[in-house]
């Protein structure tokens, strides 16, 4: 875990100035970049081949997956022939593989539709969804950190870190229920779902309102925490000391040195955050009825709808690859003794 | 992640049949319609209606020959005719056909079409009706309705005129309007290819606007045949979610939720803030005994079953109370039901006893269940404690939900079943013939494949019944299903919502209606 190793990094001194760590680390950025890309070339192709062997195993297939309650054989059998699933599986992997290089990610068993289409058409409300998280994550979160790590020990503090671990402790679906419940229904604030806005969600903007906040209930509170816990840390370090020694207002001492190193943790959280934000919401697009990519995979896993589940693999690995790519470029940048592994 | 409800692939199932029932006209202010909400008043025209299925995604399309999910089948219905449909005990009524008529061996039928119009104009004719047909039937497809449509010889059935036709079978049939009813036997007009884009039925609602998994909008076609609907238009979403449906008809986003579950029913029937609709008989609830293997080969095993069973309390158990108990046959309160044979009761003394005549005592049967639909696993437990006290060990084995009903057909003893509506008639041939596709019973008997044949060429609606007896007789006595129970089908509609169809098991042509629907 990467994590790890940055706390490994905490609290030593720093004794080089920062001009000079800038640019090394620029230096040394180039092929850490590059080193990352490569891997993150191979985990996509990884998860794809494991996706797509995964699926091969699991009982049935799409044609048995559609014939539902009505398992007559031969009509499994004429099913399976139109979607070409008689054919051997590497074959398969292969012509939907060869495909990807000009962005064809083939055709969904299911409706005989682009891939593409599905991953373009789920793709806007999840963004969006995870767009809105994360701007009021960012705030939201350093604030309460810092407020607490500010506070360490007292009342403020207390408060925070007991509030933010409960609601850390209630799942989604169990607060979604809820709000939806007390908000929606009995107080009549807020429209309890999505239902029939279909894409256009922006133009309803009060439909998105408990989704993003259920959205954001669990990332603030473990983005808070682990703010808090790395400003507590860094403000006790020998080199905020000696700032402040040297007459350092505070503020610059808590903002443009301490802050810095509990960056380093928070931005490899973030980045798993929206991670999960994309690939994950799962829960609150069902509850909420967001047509996003969540819906998107749950219909195409139930229908063994291997072309689309493919794509959507490959989808999320990319961004899987890219967002930690950019975290550990962020890491590096603010905490380069962290020694973020390649 | 367990959310409930995600079993969208829904109960349909039933495959097959289907049509039209009866009554057409219910609900549209006749107040001779049985059963529709009293005091629904004077239809009115306009507005409207939202009605929120469970759906499937972005691979769903307006095809309706391709109609597998519930939603499809609504919104075909809103766009498409079928010749015939079923009514609420599952006879089949003219729809496009005004009348058919067989010849006297019952293997050729001239069937009349009524004066309809498609969307564009154009009149539905004897050749939209037969290319519909044969693109059904097409052997390099998959569609559901082809099954149901093999009686039919289409090479030989021909137009006799711009709207008669007539249908050469293949052998006697004299339950031929069940074919015409069947499942997804839409009729679409000749050369009509791009459902998803511009789909032209002769259904009561034109098509609007469709994007798959989300919404899709149709209009009132003024020169329906059957009168233009009241609604000016209806849009169906998807939520697939059970909670995310009844929160939108609470928080008024929708003003119908098709398939809620019975909790939610008990919690808002009578609450003044929206109207439960059940719709009773729509989903038998059953054990498949395979009758060809041990221990359930000796009928002895089977009775004692029967015996074991405590079917009030499997459907208050495993049904929430939202159902009616079985009797061991298909089909309750359909046409050609056997309603007269003895309600069967627990009786775990003679089941012990049956069970020791036939040398299977200290019995141990598997029974294969999944989360493939709502009940299963709840009825599996409770039939498991229920064994135990005649001695059976039960060992309950959850199955995989995608793949189940294909797994449970050919292999294993006991599994969990369950039938959407169809006639009895197609609950036989499709699944207690020698020669069925889903015989889950494993159900193989010569003279029982004989009396299907005697009831199919016999004319006489009388002496055909008294057949059909005899076939449900033997089953009552030593078939495979252990019919434990009927399922209610749960609907809520907005207080403002008139004239929907509460005699109308899933599947029928009542339900999931739009066109005698208005909103007061």
């Amino acid at each position: 875990m990467r994590f790890d190793s940055a706390d490994k990094g905490r609290g030593e001194p720093r004794d080089k100035p920062r001009g000079r760590r800038g640019r090394q680390s620029a230096y040394r950025g180039t092929s850490f970049v590059a080193r990352r890309l490569i891997l993150g070339g191979v985990q996509t192709v990884a998860v794809v081949l494991l996706v797509f062997a995964l699926t091969e195993a699991l009982p049935g297939d799409a044609a048995v997956a559609l014939a539902g309650d009505q398992p007559d054989p031969a009509r499994i059998a004429a099913i399976r022939e139109a979607m070409h699933l008689d054919r051997p599986a590497y074959e398969r992997l292969a012509d939907w593989a060869a495909g990807l290089p000009h962005g064809d990610f083939g055709t969904s068993l299911a409706s005989g539709r682009p891939v593409s289409q599905y991953i373009s058409d789920g793709f806007g409300p999840t963004l969006l969804l995870a767009a809105l998280t994360v701007v009021l994550l960012l705030p939201l979160g350093f604030g309460l950190g810092v407020l607490a790590a500010r506070h360490e020990g007292r009342l403020i503090d207390r408060l925070v870190s007991s509030a933010t671990l409960a609601v850390y402790a209630v799942p989604e679906f169990a607060l979604g229920v809820l709000l939806v419940g007390v908000v929606a229904l009995r107080l009549g604030w807020l429209p309890p779902t999505a239902v029939g806005y279909g894409t256009d969600l922006l133009a309803h903007p009060a439909a998105l309102v408990l989704p993003v906040l259920v959205l954001l209930s669990r990332p603030v509170c473990s983005l808070a925490r682990l703010v808090r816990a790395g400003m507590i840390d860094a403000l006790a370090a020998p080199y905020a000391v000696h700032a402040r020694r040297y007459g350092v207002p505070g503020a610059r001492v808590r903002y443009a040195h301490a802050l810095p190193n509990a960056l380093a943790p928070a931005a490899q959280q973030l980045a798993r955050t929206v991670d999960w934000l994309l690939c994950g919401v799962i829960v609150v697009e069902a509850l909420f009825v967001i047509p996003g990519l969540g819906t998107v995979l749950l219909n195409a896993v139930a229908e063994r709808d291997v072309p689309v589940v493919q794509g959507l693999a490959v989808v999320f690995g990319v961004l899987t690859v890219v967002l930690n790519l950019g975290a550990d470029l962020v890491a590096h940048r603010f905490a380069p003794r962290a020694g973020v592994a390649a | 992640m367990n959310l409930p409800g995600l079993h969208r692939r829904g109960f349909l199932a039933a495959t097959g049949a289907a049509s039209l029932g009866a009554l057409a006209l219910t609900g549209c202010g006749s107040s001779d319609g049985p059963a529709t909400s009293e005091g629904d008043g004077k239809p009115r025209r306009g507005g409207r209606l939202r009605a929120a299925f469970a759906g499937g995604g972005a691979s769903e399309t307006l095809d309706p020959h391709l109609a597998n999910l519930f939603v499809d089948v609504a919104r075909a219905k809103a766009l498409f005719d079928k010749l015939a449909d079923y009514g609420p005990d599952l006879a089949a009524e003219p729809r496009l056909a005004t009348k058919w008529e067989a010849n006297k061996t019952l293997d050729r039928w001239q069937v009349t079409l009524r004066e309809a119009t498609f969307h564009d104009g154009r009149p539905v004719t004897a050749a939209d009706v037969l290319h519909s047909y044969r693109r059904i039937a097409d052997p390099k497809q998959a569609f559901r309705a082809k099954a149901s449509l093999e009686p039919i010889d289409l090479a030989a059935s021909r137009a006799t005129g711009e709207r008669s036709i007539e249908f050469v079978l293949k052998r006697p049939t004299a339950e031929f309007p069940n074919v015409l009813a069947a499942f997804g036997a839409y009729i679409v007009p000749e050369g009509a290819t791009d459902f998803d884009k511009k789909p032209i039925g002769s259904g009561p609602f034109r098509f609007a606007s469709f994007t798959p998994g989300r919404s899709a909008v149709v209009r009132r076609y003024d020169d329906y045949w059957d009168g233009a609907p009241y609604l000016d238009e209806l849009e169906f979403v998807v939520a697939n979610e059970e909670s995310a449906r009844v929160n939108a008809l609470l928080g008024g986003q929708v003003e119908y939720a098709h398939e809620l579950n019975p909790t939610t029913a008990r919690a808002h029937e009578n609450q003044g803030q929206i109207e439960i609709v059940r719709l009773r008989n729509s989903a038998m609830q059953a054990f498949v005994m395979k009758t060809d293997r041990p221990p359930f080969d000796d009928r002895r095993v089977r009775q004692a079953f029967f015996l074991i069973a405590d079917r009030r309390e499997l459907v208050d158990g495993a049904l929430s109370g939202a159902g009616e108990i079985g009797n061991d046959l298909f089909g309750k309160g359909y046409e050609y039901y056997a309603d007269a044979l003895p309600q069967r009761e627990q009786d775990l003394d003679r089941a012990r006893a049956l069970l020791k005549q036939a040398g299977a005592d200290n019995l141990k049967v598997t029974l294969d269940t999944s989360a493939v639909a709502a009940g299963f696993t709840e009825a599996a437990s409770i039939f498991r404690d229920q064994a135990r006290k005649a001695g059976v060990t039960i060992e309950v084995k959850m199955g995989s939900k995608d793949s189940y009903w294909s797994d449970v057909l050919d292999s294993g003893t006991l599994a969990c079943y369950r039938s959407g509506a169809m006639p009895i008639e197609a609950h036989i041939s499709q699944r207690l013939l020698t020669d069925s596709t889903t015989n889950a019973t494993k159900w193989q008997h010569k003279d029982f494949d004989a009396l299907y044949q005697q009831a199919q060429s016999t004319r006489d609606k009388t002496e055909r019944a008294a057949v059909y007896e005899r076939m449900q007789r033997r089953l009552y006595t030593e078939g495979g299903f252990l019919v434990w129970g009927f399922a209610d089908w749960i609907l809520g509609t907005a207080r403002n919502v008139k004239g929907v169809e509460r005699d109308a098991p899933a599947n029928t042509l009542d339900w999931a209606r739009f066109d005698k629907v208005w909103l007061g």
